[in-house]
């Protein structure tokens, strides 16, 4: 999960914002005044200042947000001058828009306000729906306003062309001020809320805001979408009352609180129309006190009372925002805001700390407990380092360690007083920068006696380096130790005697405090405690003491005025932009009241991760080694005491038969696991059944298994098991067990004994090929060079799949192992060198590297009418029709009611709601209208209509675990990293990737050891992208989402963005779907599903010449750096059924034949995805003597050749 | 990089090249070869040396054969213990193969169980795991084991298969994240310079104040003496499965990682070898 950001506001009007990730506030620097009130989304923040003015602070992000305007020049024909802008009285404005009806000429555009800027000059479109035009741009038409083609001809009287010009939004990170005319608000707002982003499906950025004056009148800023994050104007909305306080959650829920204490509930949002139509007046909880405040969530309504009780609202859903009753719940606040999630936020009464309502879950709205958000300010202290002697700046620089880490370098501690060189090895550490300021602050501090604090500047990214990079400082430590350390006598002795006086500050500290022990070390901190004790005399603050408050504090905290006050009051809170939930992990309560238990928890589960660094973990593993070879290598002519046996694994199951009529029947099922002579482990799989009476079974070959796939389905729990054999005849072993369970139980373990048998464990090889089912389950398969070896290569029904943990829609790769991966939701995620996860388990799975992972998808059903003469539309419809509630095909019933998620996997997160974005479009209730069923659809009734039907989606979210790793923010719908050759040795590779929103982006930083890379360099396009792609010598082709190809031109290492697009036109009448690049072969799949081939591309003539058709029936294809050919089919033909989605590899592909001749088909059914661009394993070049003739094996018919490859394929097998 | 389970492996496979040798003492129809063998470390010696019996009696007639005890170098040889612990205590840092004498009679009641067969060797094994579990997790997750669960981890230890023992033990080395390990470590230290047979007493994980606890700080609990002295050359190695970790490795990593099959980290400590 991305760090997001609770935003607050403390009395003094600073604003604050405190990381999901962090345990710190940090103050909101560039907020030039103070702020009374802010309301935070995910993407921005808005905020009401000292100066009454509205303030908008967008956070930056990779991706800029940026405005495409256009305008056409329109010219028309005369017999004397040819086309020129003498227009006839009648026409158009010779500057226009789309439509004709409004002038626009260039210098009519304006920007719409200071914070944008211009990215370019206007320049001519030479794109027309997705065909290159001729030279200029212009197309022709025989007159306005008509169809336009991109051709000149006899006819064309009129012709016009595009103009483009971007504007972008600059002002990021910063509050810009919303110009605010004084007759739209003509008195000064108190109150702002934002939200309504989940009202429709519109990108992220599209925002309801509402606002109260100090008149009490409430006014909707009107207009703001992804591309006008500011909005446009401010409307007024009538209310009943004068309005207090507003508050609008991320659906449509809105309420208001009114002077007199009444509550008012908008009625009447919806995607149309987010503002609103009417309010409704709902009580105060309390029939003798007023409500005050109030905040609403997405099914949660909270408020509070002028005596500072709080109220949860029963009952409240979309349906029914009103709620049913109040409930009083414990706690006195002033103000409470609900974040994502229904998550709440509240500030207390009495001590003006951030609250957080602990344990709130959809079942339980209610939550649990307040929790009092404890973590320092940025400013708050001047730990510096405040060193007394470079010893003590010795320590400092450990206890930046000690942050990070703070049990392993606890233990670490010990050691070092035990071992006899631990002080002075830290003194040889010391960084160069405290071996400096050691001397002059030497004399003034003695150790005993704490006194105000001199700060040590130390540079942030000094600190950060310390922090986030430990490996190498503990290296090192580690040198210094092992080293001829400096053994300074005057300065070892000092440093025990400083260890003591820490555990005498230890001691003390407590005793001053009244609190709990502070279980971390740190004599900075403890010091400066007691320091402000005695200064203040205040209760000890909890973030005070919390040793973890000092990651990163080195600040200026002398020159922050407000560095010394004891504790933190806060006004207001904003948990709009917070994405947190009940599971999340924070740090965000580590005070001294609850510090021991969740600081040390935390505390564990840092030192678990680096203990894969750690000096003695290497040594386990290095001595582990040395004692295999000491004690074995000599001896391994030795009898083993104990001779290796079978085990056997017996369980009952069900099995699809395999004759008709085909039917589930019980089975025995049985796995025997023995030794090989060479220690290799093998076994075989049986199936006991019955037949007329008489037991029979059915055997496989563990080792001659090829792929484990689980066909989780709401009914049974089925996994399908394939051979070679099985795999041509698209006829699994179908094998269903009683619970969820067992299954994985089984698919585990027999996933281990394949793995045995063929000698395979480990993470997948950087030559891996990856795919993806439809179900989003991953599968993996190392190549062996004889994959691509000519003539005849390993069949691909050979290949043995095995399954890694995720779930993933696409999945890309390159060839020094960088893996990343696209999931359903479209979030991005990067492979972490791990494997196993999801239901492997123990063994079979890595133990670092592992993470959770999420995806959330969509499920459909439509509703369906019939129109007749008297009723209109209705649910009844003729008795031959589709069921009124059905999936797509219409074949099966699909109620709201009956239909479940997916799989048990699968738990819906949403409520039922109209799909509008439907292909062919909706009206505005959602309805699509058609002659009759089943044909296509479109979004207006015409008279010929007599059905209907809408779509009706529902989310459903998945929790799993696998070695992936989330690459937040930006959503993706395509990625493509380069395949390096074994020769180049490149630092960074280059990755593009395409936005969901269609924008093409570069990542910054990847390398094989920074797989997730850095930052996104943004790629202008003038139009939406879908599928890019690029080859071995940093070509890119990419598809836009009308359709047509681009190339990118003068990509480079020293430029990996290239420099601009080259259009190329699509093969005739054919709209493109996906590209993938080779080393020198560019394919692309059209919508139809032909499969094209780039003819005459040179090194010269990159964008090569034409397209030339392969095959048909392609859904997917994959070209890897050595040109290898591999799509996902439809429609294969096995022995026993058809499939759809079957993974294909194209044979006979060579320099001189780059087409490839004819498909082997391996495993399939149900597969989506396939990317074999990490494999670069050159085939060893075999020269059989009676094929010396290269072209021999072409001609060949399909069958001798699959022979011939089994015959050959016996020898490596 | 190396992952945590190849340590599992690591443990699981070590061997002892071991050289058995009849006692010249006992009487034989001719001469008795000796015989040699690779001994699982994680297993235990009368488990494991059916094949070593064979090849004597082969050479002895049937009245001259009680029951088969072991000796290394003057010491009986406790079956009970585990062949690595054996070998690490009395045996480290000696040439290779470990030379084991094998007797046949005389069997020293006052040093060794008996141990007629292998059901003894089961029983002793499944209450060292029982007494680890308690230890662990108050016996929660044996007791909540079926008794053929039971059944795989011994079947794992006497076919040595790996993955079946695996299987079923990975159970008991789970533990509640939010605790951060094991409510105690079953541990057991072995001196060979000292009376006691082990010393064994209730350690946690992580201290009160929430810090790991490491190998050190088990070792200057129970056995300070075992650890270096300021400025003097280190008296004693630490051995586990024949390696001396670091001491600020963390005792429940060990305890995860470095345990026997019954569950329990014998550690041993040996004096340092003075060559």
């Amino acid at each position: 999960m991305p760090a997001s950001r609770l935003w607050v506001v403390d009395v003094y009007g600073r604003v604050f914002s405190l990381s999901t990730a962090g345990q710190q506030w940090e103050q909101c620097r560039d907020a030039q005044m103070e702020f009374k009130r802010v309301t935070a989304a995910q993407q921005c923040c808005w905020g009401i200042a000292c100066d009454n003015n509205v303030y908008l602070n967008v956070h930056a992000s990779d991706l800029p947000i940026r405005y495409q305007e256009e305008t056409y020049e329109n010219q028309r024909w005369n017999p004397i001058g040819g086309f020129s802008d003498h227009l006839l009285p009648s026409d158009r404005w010779q500057w226009s828009d789309i439509t004709g009806l409004k002038h626009q000429p260039l210098d009519s555009f304006e920007l719409p306000s200071s914070s944008w800027e211009w990215e370019g000059d206007w320049y001519v479109d030479e794109n027309f729906e997705g065909e290159p035009t001729e030279k200029e741009g212009w197309t022709y038409a025989i007159d306005f306003p008509a169809f336009y083609t991109k051709n000149k001809k006899m006819t064309s009287c009129v012709r016009r062309r595009r103009w483009l010009r971007y504007r972008r939004y600059k002002d990021m990170d910063t509050w810009a001020k919303i110009p605010s005319p004084q007759m739209e608000t003509p008195d000064p707002f108190s109150d702002i809320s934002c939200g309504g982003w989940e009202i429709s499906e519109e990108p992220r950025g599209r925002l309801s805001l509402w606002a109260v004056s100090l008149l009490g009148k409430v006014w909707f800023r009107v207009g703001i979408y992804h591309h006008n994050p500011e909005g446009s104007m401010w409307e007024e909305v009538s209310v009943p009352g004068e309005v207090l306080q507003i508050s609008c959650g991320p659906g449509d829920l809105v309420w208001a609180v009114l002077w007199e204490g009444q509550l008012i509930v908008r009625q009447g949002i919806t995607r149309d129309c987010s503002k609103g139509t009417s309010w409704v007046e709902v009580e105060s909880p309390s029939p003798d006190v007023g409500a005050t405040h109030v905040a609403v969530g997405i099914n949660t309504v909270w408020a509070l009372t002028k005596d500072n009780k709080v109220w949860f609202r029963r009952g409240v859903d979309s349906h029914n925002p009103c709620g049913l009753g109040w409930i009083s719940m414990v706690g006195e606040m002033i103000t409470i805001n609900v974040g994502l999630n229904d998550q709440v936020f509240a500030i207390g009464c009495e001590d003006r700390a951030v609250y957080f309502r602990q344990g709130v879950t959809t079942s339980e709205l209610s939550g649990k407990t307040w929790k009092a958000i404890s973590v320092p300010r940025d400013g708050d202290r001047s730990h510096s380092s405040a060193s007394t002697n470079s010893l003590q700046s010795a320590g400092c620089f450990f206890s930046g360690e000690v942050r990070a880490q703070s049990v392993v370098s606890d233990v670490e501690l010990d050691t070092e007083k035990v071992s006899t060189d631990g002080a002075s090895c830290l003194v040889t550490s010391t960084s160069p920068e405290s071996v400096v300021d050691a001397p002059t602050d030497n004399p003034d501090q003695p150790i005993e006696t704490p006194k105000p604090r001199i700060p040590k500047v130390t540079s942030d990214s000094f600190i950060s380096e310390l922090i986030s990079d430990r490996e190498p400082a503990k290296t090192l430590r580690e040198g210094g130790s092992a080293g001829p350390a400096v053994p300074e006598e005057e300065e070892t002795l000092p440093s025990e005697g400083e260890v003591k006086a820490l555990c005498a500050d230890v001691a003390i500290c407590p005793s001053q405090s009244g609190g709990p022990l502070d279980p971390q070390w740190s004599n900075v901190d403890l010091e400066e405690a007691q320091g402000q004790l005695a200064q203040t005399g205040a209760a000890l603050d909890a973030a005070d003491t919390s040793s973890l408050s000092s990651v990163a504090t080195y600040t200026l905290a002398m020159e922050d005025p407000y560095g010394t006050d004891e504790h933190p009051l806060w006004a207001w809170v904003s948990g709009g932009g917070c994405s947190v939930d009940s599971h999340s992990h924070l740090n965000w309560f580590n005070s001294v009241n609850t510090s021991s238990l969740v600081g040390s928890v935390q505390s564990m589960s840092l030192s678990v991760t680096s203990a894969q660094t750690a000096a003695w973990r290497q040594q386990i593993f290095e001595q582990l080694t040395e004692r295999t070879k000491r004690e074995m290598d000599n001896f391994k002519h030795y009898e083993q005491a104990i001779e290796q046996s079978v085990w056997v694994k017996k369980g009952t199951m069900q099995w699809w038969r395999d004759w008709k009529p085909y039917k589930w029947i019980d089975v025995h099922f049985a796995l025997e696991q023995f030794s090989g002579p060479e220690g290799n482990k093998d076994g075989i799989l049986f199936i006991y059944y019955n037949f007329y009476e008489e037991k029979k079974y059915l055997h496989a070959f563990v080792n001659e298994l090829t792929i484990l796939v689980p066909v989780l389905n709401e009914s049974k729990h089925t996994f399908a098991i394939y051979t070679p054999e099985r795999t041509k005849q698209r006829f699994p072993i179908r094998l269903a067990a009683a619970t969820e369970l067992e299954m994985h139980d089984w698919l585990a373990l027999l996933s281990v004994s394949c793995c045995h048998s063929r000698g395979i464990q480990g993470p997948p090889s950087k030559q891996a090929i990856w795919s993806i089912t439809c179900k989003g389950d991953i599968f993996v398969s190392e190549p062996s060079p004889a994959l691509e070896a000519m003539p005849y290569p390993t069949p691909c029904d050979q290949m043995f799949w095995r399954q890694v943990g995720g779930h993933l829609r696409m999945v890309e790769c390159n060839t020094v192992g960088i893996v990343w991966g696209i999931g359903y939701d479209h979030t991005a995620w990067v492979y972490t060198g791990g494997y196993g996860g999801g239901f492997f388990q123990g063994l079979a799975s890595s133990t670092d590297n592992i993470y959770t992972q999420t995806d959330v998808k969509s499920v459909y059903i439509y509703e369906n009418q019939r129109w007749n003469p008297l009723e209109g539309f209705t649910n009844r419809g003729l008795p031959t029709d589709r069921y009124m509630w059905s999936d797509a095909s219409g074949l099966h019933e699909c109620t709201k009611t009956n239909m479940k998620p997916p799989s048990t996997q699968w738990t819906w997160v949403s409520d039922w709601a109209i799909d509008y974005s439907v292909s062919g479009g909706t009206d505005k209730e959602g309805w699509q209208y058609a002659a009759d069923f089943p044909v296509s659809y479109h979004g207006r009734k015409g008279k010929t209509d007599f059905v209907r039907r809408k779509r009706w989606s529902r989310k459903c979210k998945l929790t799993t675990t696998g070695p992936w790793q989330e690459i937040p923010p930006i959503a993706l719908s395509d990625v493509t990293i380069l395949p390096c050759t074994a020769q180049s040795n490149v630092d960074e590779v280059p990755l593009w990737a395409i936005s969901n929103k269609g924008d093409v982006l570069c990542r910054l930083g990847v390398t094989a050891l920074t797989p997730a890379g850095s930052s996104w360099l943004h790629v202008g396009t003038d139009q939406p992208f879908k599928s890019i792609s690029i080859g071995a010598a940093s070509q890119v082709w990419a598809i836009a989402r009308d359709g047509s190809a681009f190339y990118r031109g003068s990509v480079s290492p020293q430029s990996p963005a290239g420099d601009c697009w080259y259009h190329i036109p699509s093969p005739s009448k054919q709209k493109l779907r996906q590209v993938s690049v080779g080393r020198t072969s560019v394919l692309t799949v059209d919508e139809n599903g032909n499969l094209w081939y780039r003819q005459g591309v040179t090194p010269s003539y990159p964008q090569g010449s034409s397209w030339e058709h392969i095959s048909n029936n392609v859904r997917k294809v994959s070209v890897g750096p050595l040109d290898q050919v591999w799509i996902i089919a439809d429609k294969v033909q096995g022995s026993h059924s058809l499939s759809c989605g079957t993974v294909c590899h194209r044979l006979g592909v060579q320099p001189v034949e780059p087409k490839g001749i004819l498909w082997d088909y391996g495993i399939g059914g149900g597969w989506d995805h396939i990317t074999v661009r990490g494999n670069s394993m050159e085939p060893p070049r075999v020269r059989l003597p009676s094929l010396t003739d290269a072209s021999a094996p072409a001609p060949r018919s399909p069958i001798p050749f699959r022979n011939m490859e089994v015959n050959s394929s016996a020898g490596d097998s | 990089m190396a992952d945590d389970k190849d340590v599992l492996r690591d443990v699981w496979f070590g061997r002892i090249p071991t050289s058995f040798t009849l006692n010249q003492d006992e009487v034989t129809e001719r001469e008795a070869e000796p015989y040699y063998l690779l001994l699982p470390r994680v297993s235990y010696l009368t488990l494991v040396t059916d094949k070593v019996k064979k090849h004597f009696l082969k050479v002895m007639r049937a009245e001259d054969v009680e029951e088969m005890w072991f000796e290394y170098e003057g010491t009986p040889l406790k079956w009970h213990y585990p062949i690595g612990v054996l070998f690490d205590l009395h045996a480290s840092n000696t040439v290779l193969p470990w030379s084991i004498t094998v007797h046949f009679k005389n069997f020293p009641d006052s040093d060794l169980l008996h141990c007629p067969s292998s059901s003894v060797v089961e029983a002793h094994f499944m209450s060292s795991i029982k007494e680890a579990d308690a230890l662990k997790h108050k016996s929660q997750v044996v007791n909540d084991m079926q008794k053929k669960d039971h059944k795989q981890l011994w079947m794992g230890l006497q076919n040595d298969k790996f993955d079946q023992f695996w299987a079923m033990n990975r159970k008991l080395m789970e533990y509640p994240t939010e605790e951060g390990g094991f409510r105690y470590i079953p541990f057991r230290i072995y001196q060979t310079m000292s009376d006691r047979p082990f010393i064994q007493r209730l350690f946690r994980p992580v201290s009160p104040e929430g810090n790991v606890h490491t190998l050190g700080d088990l070792m200057k609990e129970m056995d300070p003496a075992a650890l270096p002295n300021d400025g003097e050359p280190k008296r004693y190695q630490v051995v586990i499965h024949g390696i001396e970790p670091l001491l600020e490795t963390p005792l429940q990593w060990l305890s995860e990682h470095l345990s026997h099959p019954d569950n329990f980290l014998h550690i041993c400590v040996i004096p340092t070898p003075t060559d």
